[in-house]
């Protein structure tokens, strides 16, 4: 696997040569292939130090392995191959055992410390991204991003127990210093009624009984990552997006779009406060590692859009909640009350490891395989450990750093994958100045394979990804400077890259089950149910034809609601429908069922209205299945 | 009732009978002999504490109760009920519950979820958070549901249109109807899972049992047909109307409006009141203890099976005075003191905390603290 899920099989050597040319309002740029450079890119995402401190290990998710290196020189010692995709990493108690966490061939890989290999791999649910281990050593933890819930292993066998429900997009995990306790986030907001704010929660564990004994809830926010305490457990906090998209987007220079944050929670506040981590002109865009000083004087911050590490006085920020008591979420110059310092790290800074004395920080730069090293004492980076790996930096590659950075939008506020997270979608529905303030309200979309399915928009109305990506997105959404032509040549062909990760509805073979393959027919049938034809463009497989599920072309299948204008909207592709919900263009129907059994009663949506509630079932399986 | 009944009718007729609404006492079907109590077997013996809207109940119909730790779960017409601590909470459709009106509950013992059946729906409990399913926005079959029973990672439910079946891991609704199960009628009552067989209580099409490993489904119907005598007793279920089933220790035992039945693989054994200590053959729920022991809530009384003796808790049909009988295997009654009885006669449900038990009623919820003699 290369960086940002690029498969092997696809990547074919070539040599990028990108124009991109203005034609009449729209972009052409030139098809490219990937070249093969980038399948060696190490991606570091998540760092890890030994209890000992005399390793560090370091999750590499482009070249799919553990970096062992010595924790004093940082000199590699070993590479270890992993599962496809890894996405989280965690010691066992007694550092003996490195747990990973293999995010699209499902399994967990377990390495033993001391002879650096791995000694077994065992299945767990869709799309683990962590695990953590209970101190007793008995039970396992992996948060499940597809499943959305949080599965409890055997420690020693890999046994699954059985399975917690967590937020929608489960991924990551925080076990209390005393041990008793799971903090589980979720990538994705809960489901919420149509155009309300996203509702988030911190999934709390019972260690002991394996039980969720508590839902914190997070108003307003989608998008929640790592969670760190204090060592005295005082003191808990979590990164977190805070989107703004119940008004339309077009305020950026007002701070409208996004505000990063962290929701602090513990005896220490005594509730959940939400901190901001934002000064005006100095956004925090994409937070996600979280680490506390051991002696609780500091916090730190990675935010992988602003390729930064904040530095947070604890003390000050305690007195700070203290005397301000009412939300002071929306507040930019809170900020200056505990902030001490932004420092400059790698590109997409991910995870970060402090050492045991608290006197080194560790910081995962994803997007240009190095790790910086912090000093604490005086928040400067003294060391950058470049991983092996290619000497140049590829087309590809800078097309991703461009999609995950923020420094193209004005005051380095978002970027692309702000609402689409891990280059897939965010759950939310947005609206757009182009359309009309208030006007055609829509539903984010997933972006994996998505090359060939123009045009895009739900409108249809760009003909193809550089123009969607390039003038669209610098106007409407940056407001700031535009890309050259190669950034955007190299934009374009990073997201035509991105290809779908495994569809956990198929079978082994992609044989269909009996209920899919019911679905199946009722999808491609010409005949409704009491013999009478229907027109082709009421079919199922008409509109969502081809192995993406979309014939590309606009339809009016009723869904028009009194603020949209036009009523024709393009037939969305079907990768991976099941992990998208809500549906339809403006994100109303909440479910793949709703798209029938409520918003279809003219029967435009295809011909559904005389299907059973089993076969409508079958219909929904086969989908599933795409 | 003839199996084939004009629906409208049956529905009438459940939902009179599922709310539970002005219950008029009946004629008792056994009288005490009068005989002196320490003579009689020994049966549990309970002081009863009863909870209505007096106390903190939402809604004194009381279509459901479950036990789990120190937290008791009371399914009302006006909300789902938590009582812990000794303090009631409700839950309603504010807080995400898919309807008002709560018909039937299940935990998932592994993970501490709570499903809960409604008149609009299922909703799952846990950890505070409640997500609904509704046959809009999910592949449940139907909105109206009578019961669950939770299996390893299966949800299996019975609604008023048949048996569905909730996978958790793949999030697959499997419907269980009359076009791929020998179900004639799909009004499912209640279901009984297991991970080797499956039991779906019928009303009106008798008992349907799925085995888990052929994936095969059987049908259990009474000999007698749609003949509410029984000419043929223990030689099958005792009617097809049936209205909840429990399946424990390869034992099933399944409640009708017309008797009981128990089924351990090869031999029936009905319970009619003229032959046994039931106070009444019109049964809304059978909970089996183990292969010999169950308890039956009908619309006279609660009543225990303790494999030989039967005893009957509740206030007494003449006068409403707290009453307890105690039946021999030789029939003999015998009236056994007490001061106490369940919040009423129409029993719809019960559930076990330790000795204790919690029984829901159509006019309130009572906790039975068993009392040592």
């Amino acid at each position: 696997m290369s960086v940002a899920g690029v498969g092997r099989p696809a990547l074919l050597a070539g040599v990028l040569v990108a124009i991109a040319m203005w034609s009449l309002g729209t972009v052409h740029a030139r098809e490219q292939q990937p070249s093969a450079e980038s399948l060696d890119y190490a991606s570091p995402l998540e760092v890890l130090i030994s209890p000992d401190g005399t390793r560090l290990f370091v999750l590499c998710q482009g070249s799919e392995e553990i970096r062992v290196l010595d924790g004093a020189s940082y000199a590699p010692i070993k590479k270890i191959a992993v599962g496809r995709v890894p996405r989280g990493i965690s010691l066992s108690p007694d550092g003996a055992r490195l747990f990973v966490a293999n995010s699209w061939d499902d399994t967990l890989s377990v390495i033993d410390t001391k002879a650096l290999e791995v000694v077994a791999t065992w299945p767990v649910g869709a799309e683990p991204s962590s695990v953590v281990e209970d101190r007793a050593g008995k039970r396992l933890f992996v948060a499940n991003r597809i499943s959305s819930d949080v599965a409890v292993l055997d420690a020693a066998t890999g046994t699954e127990e059985k399975r917690l429900l967590g937020g929608r997009g489960a991924s990551y995990l925080a076990l209390s210093p005393d041990g008793t306790r799971l903090y589980a986030t979720h990538v994705y907001p809960n489901p919420s009624p149509y155009r309300t704010a996203p509702e988030s929660e911190i999934t709390v564990i019972d260690v002991g009984r394996a039980v969720v004994v508590d839902r914190i809830p997070l108003h307003g926010i989608a998008g929640v990552f790592h969670t760190a305490f204090s060592a005295d457990g005082r003191l808990g906090v979590v990164a977190e997006y805070h989107p703004k998209n119940l008004v339309t987007l077009a305020h950026l220079e007002h701070g409208g779009a996004f505000e990063y944050t962290l929701m602090v929670f513990g005896a220490d506040v005594g509730k959940t406060v939400e901190v901001p981590l934002d000064e005006l002109e100095r956004y925090a865009s994409q937070p996600f590692g979280v680490a506390i000083a051991p002696d609780k004087s500091r916090i730190y911050v990675s935010s992988g859009g602003s390729e930064i590490v904040t530095v947070i006085d604890v003390p000050r920020l305690l007195r700070f909640i203290h005397a301000h008591p009412a939300p002071f979420v929306e507040d930019l110059a809170a900020s200056a009350n505990y902030v001490v310092t932004r420092i400059g790290v790698g590109m997409n800074p991910r995870g970060l490891a402090l050492t045991g004395d608290g006197r080194r920080l560790f910081v995962a730069n994803r997007l240009d395989d190095t790790i910086s090293v912090i000093d604490t004492r005086n928040n400067e980076v003294t060391a950058t450990v470049k991983l092996d790996g290619p000497k140049s930096v590829s087309p590809l590659r800078r097309g991703e750093q461009t999609f995950y950075t923020a420094r193209y939008s004005f005051q380095g506020q978002i970027g692309c994958a702000n609402c689409h997270i891990d280059s897939t979608f965010d759950g939310l529905q947005w609206n757009l100045e182009p359309d009309g303030f208030g006007r055609n309200t829509v539903d984010n979309k997933l972006i994996e394979g998505i090359k060939g399915t123009q045009p895009y928009k739900w409108t249809g109305t760009n003909p193809n990804i550089p123009t969607e990506c390039g003038p669209r997105t610098e106007k409407y959404f940056w407001r700031s400077e535009n890309y050259d032509d190669l950034t955007l040549a190299d934009l374009t062909l990073y997201i035509r890259s991105i290809e779908p990760r495994p569809n956990r509805w198929k079978l082994p073979g992609y044989e269909l089950t009996p209920a899919q393959e019911r679905g199946k027919a009722i999808f491609e049938r010409s005949v409704d149910k009491f013999q009478n034809p229907i027109p082709e463009a009421n079919r199922c497989a008409f509109c969502h034809s081809g192995p993406k599920g979309t014939n590309q072309k606009l339809f009016d299948v009723g869904t028009k609601k009194a603020l949209d204008n036009p009523g024709l909207f393009k037939s969305p592709p079907l990768t991976n429908i099941a992990l998208t919900a809500p549906y339809l263009h403006d994100g109303s129907a909440r479910t793949l069922e709703e798209i029938w059994t409520v918003y279809n009663t003219q029967d435009k949506h295809g011909r559904t209205n005389d299907l059973t509630k089993d076969e409508l079932n079958d219909l929904v399986e086969y989908l599933r299945a795409r | 009732m003839k199996k084939h009944s004009n629906r409208a009718e049956l529905l009438l007729a459940g939902m009179v009978i599922l709310l539970g609404v002005a219950m008029a006492p009946a004629a008792a079907s056994a009288e005490p002999r009068g005989t002196a109590a320490a003579q009689a077997p020994q049966m549990p013996v309970f002081r009863f504490e009863n909870f209505t809207t007096a106390n903190g109940l939402p809604n004194n119909h009381v279509f459901a109760v479950l036990v789990d730790g120190g937290r008791v779960w009371a399914g009302t017409e006006d909300g789902l009920a938590l009582y812990e601590n000794h303090v009631w909470k409700t839950y309603t459709t504010a807080d995400g519950l898919a309807h008002r009106a709560v018909l039937s509950l299940a935990l998932d013992k592994r993970t501490g979820d709570l499903w809960v059946g409604t008149m609009g729906g299922l909703s799952r409990v846990s950890g505070g958070r409640i997500d609904s399913y509704t046959q809009l926005n999910s592949g449940l079959s139907n909105d109206v549901v009578y019961g669950i029973s939770v299996e390893g990672e299966n949800v299996w439910i019975a609604t008023a249109a048949g048996g569905c079946r909730l996978n958790l891991h793949s999030g697959e609704w499997s419907l269980y109807n009359e076009r791929n199960t020998p179900m004639l009628e799909i009004w499912a009552y209640g279901v009984s899972a297991t991970p080797t067989k499956v039991y779906y209580a019928i009303w009106g099409s008798g008992l349907l049992e799925y085995d888990q490993k052929t994936g095969r489904w059987d049908k259990y119907e009474d000999p007698d047909g749609e003949n509410e005598m029984v000419l043929f007793k223990d030689q099958g279920l005792i009617h097809e109307i049936v209205t909840s089933v429990s399946y424990v220790d390869n034992i099933v035992w399944a409640a009708t409006y017309f008797g009981a039945s128990r089924y351990d693989g090869r031999y029936w054994h009905n319970f009619l009141t003229k032959d046994s200590g039931l106070p009444s053959n019109f049964i809304n729920q059978v909970r089996g203890v183990d292969a010999t022991r169950a308890w039956f809530s009908t619309d006279k009384g609660l009543a225990y099976y303790d494999g030989t003796n039967w005893a009957v808790y509740r206030p007494s049909l003449k006068d409403g005075k707290p009453e307890m009988t105690v039946r021999d295997a030789e029939g003999k009654v015998t009236a056994i003191a007490v001061t106490t009885a369940p919040a009423h006669n129409y029993v719809l449900g019960i559930d076990f905390d330790g000795d204790d038990i919690w029984v829901a009623t159509a006019k309130g919820l009572s906790h039975g603290i068993r009392q040592h003699r």
